[in-house]
């Protein structure tokens, strides 16, 4: 498997997918393909690594949830991105592909509010339960207008 | 105290021991004479020796065998991620180095890769090699504290369990001297920019680097014979913390880790950076999972790092440190709209930086791939059928720094 058969193979199975190439292939999926479009990458693609996963608030553009994954003994690694829309706050959870995106989408939870449908154990991470607010998100001040920090 | 009870209540838990039936009785026997089924919710943390940090594990305890574990951290989270939104190019790296306290250079390294490569800065070939330096001294230094403080948190069964430690950190001060005499600090350096590095080797630094790596490589050698020839200790690594190929990707756990568990992966092989291609090295690797086969990896490692060292020293060009000299504004550095995910092999594994930049002073969003947070996201999965005793050793062995867990 190279990176042009992985993107010729994505061409051919998801053809909502739009792939970028380069380091890293970079392939953005529409939001209900995020599950399946995981369980292809890990699956058919090789790519059996998981990087991390994250996301980005695109402000009126709403938010993007990202994942980084590689196939290690072929040596390229997909990036696989998704946008919400604007608004949308839930997507489907990768943690029955990749067992890693368990600790990554509680911190997307925690600080950016994404509700990952089917994760089994969607709790704050790295804050304490009792915060209010979700800190990444853009229209989070950074100086927090929250007790007991103000 | 019990002087200003009335007596009626002083004699309150009596009287309900009389009226307790003998059902009553036969489950309070249970609840204190443990016969085997029962669960045991155990906090270690966050205060805990062991820890390295600040980390809770609520353990879940059938007898002396763990059966389930929740990790709680966040304990030094310090909003790393939106600070940076608030921080320009120039101002980030030094910041940068407080993800990873243990391993500084690592971290600054990732976060100036990151931004010259969206802006396609060029970074002179003596910058890259004090760059490779100074990495590999600092992978030194950090394999140094881990091997003291993992050694003593096996404690006893190795002869006093500070033995090693004293000598790790005494050959550990070492290192930090060097890094003094380059940069002026000892623990967090602020050494790299966007651009290059800030600081030249001083005079006589290179002569002083090696005689200080002389001295490493052969103390490195006496702690595997006091370790190895040490029936305790290979007990206690050996046989314990088995850690799967197949879940070591699934979860994502990078560097000694996962070359631990037979995945032939580096990143300064794989995807070369900063001239590592230039250097002669080899990549460790073990297939047994356990914490022995990352002790021996990690053992390994201290000789390819003295070695790609001990190269860049020999080949150290002349030439300028920083394709930005004379940086002094902090908004000098202007990155031009674009991403990048750039991804550094350290200590602990691959340290990645993924940067959205919006073409301003600030970058847009900066993600941390922390290696400690991914590799300690393992624990969960592994810690469950072993004996309470065992927990201490396999963390350790993890080799969690707290810092970057928590960013």
């Amino acid at each position: 498997m190279t990176a042009e058969q992985a993107t010729a193979l994505i061409a051919e199975r998801f053809a909502g997918a739009q792939v970028t190439a380069g380091i890293p292939l970079v392939v953005m999926v529409p939001p209900d393909q995020w599950g399946a479009f995981a369980q292809f990458a890990k699956e058919t693609l090789g790519c059996q690594f998981f990087s991390f996963s994250s996301a980005v608030d695109w402000k009126a553009d709403g938010l993007e949830v990202i994942a980084r994954v590689e196939n290690l003994d072929a040596g390229f690694a997909v990036m696989m991105k998704t946008r919400l829309g604007p608004g949308v706050s839930t997507c489907a959870s990768m943690v029955p592909v990749y067992r890693g995106a368990n600790w990554m989408e509680r911190e997307c939870w925690d600080m950016f509010g994404i509700r990952f449908e089917g994760h089994p154990d969607l709790r704050r991470i790295l804050l304490e339960d009792s915060w209010v607010g979700h800190p990444l998100l853009k229209s989070y001040a950074v100086d927090t207008p929250y007790p007991p920090y103000r | 105290m019990s002087g200003n009870i009335p007596i009626a209540d002083r004699e309150g838990p009596r009287r309900i021991e009389q009226e307790l039936t003998e059902a009553d009785r036969s489950r309070r026997k249970i609840e204190f004479d443990y016969s085997g089924g029962e669960r045991l919710s155990m906090n270690m943390g966050p205060q805990h020796p062991s820890a390295h940090g600040v980390f809770r594990a609520i353990l879940e305890l059938e007898g002396e065998e763990v059966v389930g574990v929740d990790a709680v951290i966040g304990y030094l989270h310090r909003c790393h991620e939106k600070l940076a939104e608030t921080l320009t190019y120039a101002q980030y790296p030094s910041i940068a180095s407080k993800t990873d306290y243990v391993a500084a250079m690592t971290s600054e390294f990732a976060y100036v890769m990151a931004a010259e490569q969206i802006g396609k800065i060029e970074v002179p070939k003596r910058a890259q090699y004090l760059r490779v330096i100074c990495a590999e001294l600092q992978r030194i230094a950090s394999h140094l504290l881990w091997l003291g403080t993992w050694c003593m948190d096996m404690g006893g069964a190795l002869g006093g369990g500070a033995t090693i430690f004293l000598y790790t950190i005494r050959e550990r001060e070492t290192i930090l001297d060097l890094f003094e005499e380059l940069v002026g600090a000892r623990l967090l350096y602020g050494f790299f920019q966007v651009g290059g590095v800030r600081y030249d080797a001083p005079a006589n630094w290179i002569e002083h680097c090696r005689t200080t790596l002389d001295a490493i490589d052969g103390r490195v050698v006496e702690y595997e014979q006091m370790l190895e020839g040490n029936p305790f200790f290979l007990a206690r690594a050996k046989g314990v913390g088995f850690i799967s190929r197949e879940l070591a990707e699934d979860v994502g756990i990078a560097g000694p880790l996962l070359r631990g568990s037979g995945v032939n992966f580096d990143i300064r092989k794989a995807a070369p950076y900063s001239s590592y291609e230039d250097f002669q090295f080899t990549i460790p690797v073990e297939t047994v999972g356990d914490c022995f086969a990352r002790y021996r990896v990690r053992m390994a490692e201290f000789r390819q790092a003295s070695s790609i060292a001990r190269q860049a020293l020999d080949k150290l060009p002349e030439g300028p440190i920083s394709s930005m000299p004379g940086l002094k504004s902090v908004a000098q550095v202007r990155i031009p709209k674009g991403e990048a995910y750039t991804r550094v092999e350290g200590p602990r594994g691959e340290v990645g930086c993924y940067l959205i930049a919006d073409g301003t002073a600030k970058p847009y969003r900066m993600k941390w791939r922390g290696a400690s947070f991914s590799n300690l996201a393992v624990l969960p999965y592994i810690v469950p059928g072993v004996k309470v005793a065992d927990v201490p050793a396999i963390m350790g062995s993890v080799d969690p720094v707290f810092g970057e867990v928590d960013r």
